[in-house]
């Protein structure tokens, strides 16, 4: 019996993890940033689609954490442990954090993929997580897929076709 | 919503006038549908997250910003490259800059119209930045535009309308989304109530 591969999806502004086999997945990333953490022993996967730098800008109300990149990687991080993974062993990659559209006089608001990049990686290093590869800015969209056996991250572009890290 | 609705109507109207002069030929307009809809949803109005669109960006200035988007497929914009500007595109991957600017001025043309019609029955000041043009996946350019909702909730006001000429079948999509300050702004320049629900 051949069993069909196993894909969770995680959308935009949201967050999830993966265990075993399978791969996780999330689509048309542009300024948001992708996050994977894996641990290769206990073969654990999440992926975070973060949209903005610092949750400081919320207003009130019910807080997203998978939307802002300060407080996604620790709750998906969270999670990894819950399901039996180990901080020091766990590894990251990321992928996403464009600029799609330029513009002239741009202000700082438009500079929202970088800066979902500086993010991301200010956090890993507080927390100790070694960013093992990267595929972050340019002018164009990523769909991301990581496999939760092998940890490779798949990064299908339209301009640049398939990359493999 | 009706409002909301009503006022998208006329502006696609002004803009499908735009574009029916520009082909000299009548040019349909859907009923635009004005929707709150979730994050996931916005890229679905499209053809899904991964479907490559041609997208014409604007911000949108003044009284009540916003970020509009003039999202064809890539075939259509080459119908409608071949019908203006008697161009016929060679590649069928990339436009070349010539092209590109033409549909560029293109895009400026019918956003602009669309923006001083929804300017004009508001009265509030609305100023079109300059274009950007991307081609690329849905999914990324149109999670551009929620960034200002972003800082607010998940789900995104879409004023969404769809052009349709009839036998050359070009097909393009107005999707308007405000900042959220932008409706009080517009329900009060209507003279609509607030309600809180």
């Amino acid at each position: 019996m051949i069993e069909e591969q196993r894909i969770v999806k995680v959308g935009m502004a949201d967050l999830n993890i993966i265990q075993q086999s399978g791969l996780i997945r999330t689509t048309g990333l542009g300024s948001c940033v992708g996050l994977t953490l894996f641990d290769p022993v206990v073969k654990a996967a999440g992926l975070a689609h973060v949209m903005l730098p610092t949750s400081s800008i919320a207003r009130d109300g019910a807080l997203n954490i998978a939307k802002y990149a300060d407080t996604a990687v620790p709750a998906l991080l969270e999670q990894l442990l819950n399901i039996g993974a180990e901080q020091k062993r766990i590894v990251a990659k990321m992928a996403g954090g464009s600029q799609m559209f330029t513009f002239a006089g741009s202000g700082d608001s438009l500079r929202i993929g970088p800066r979902n990049v500086e993010s991301c990686k200010e956090k890993l290093s507080e927390l100790g997580i070694p960013l093992l590869a990267e595929d972050t800015g340019g002018n164009y969209g990523r769909t991301i897929e990581l496999d939760c056996e092998t940890g490779i991250l798949f990064i299908r572009s339209v301009q640049k076709g398939v990359k493999e890290l | 919503m009706d409002v909301l609705k009503e006022v998208g109507n006329i502006g696609a109207g002004n803009a499908a006038t735009a574009l029916s002069r520009l082909l000299d030929k009548p040019v349909d307009m859907a009923v635009p549908k004005v929707q709150m809809l979730p994050f996931e949803a916005v890229a679905d109005k499209v053809g899904g997250a991964e479907s490559v669109v041609l997208a014409i960006f604007l911000r949108v200035e003044g009284d009540a910003p916003g970020n509009l988007f003039f999202i064809l497929s890539p075939e259509a914009a080459k119908k409608l490259l071949q019908r203006l500007v008697g161009i016929q595109v060679e590649s069928e991957e990339e436009f070349s800059e010539m092209e590109w600017s033409a549909l560029s001025e293109i895009g400026n043309i019918l956003a602009g119209s669309y923006l001083s019609s929804l300017a004009d029955f508001t009265s509030l000041a609305m100023t079109p930045t300059v274009p950007a043009l991307a081609m690329d996946m849905a999914g990324a350019i149109l999670g551009y535009g929620l960034l200002q909702f972003g800082e607010m909730g998940d789900s995104a006001l879409l004023i969404d309308t769809t052009f349709i000429e009839d036998q050359q079948e070009v097909e393009g999509q107005f999707i308007l989304i405000p900042d959220p300050e932008f409706f009080d702004k517009i329900f009060i320049a209507l003279g609509v109530p607030m309600n809180d629900d």
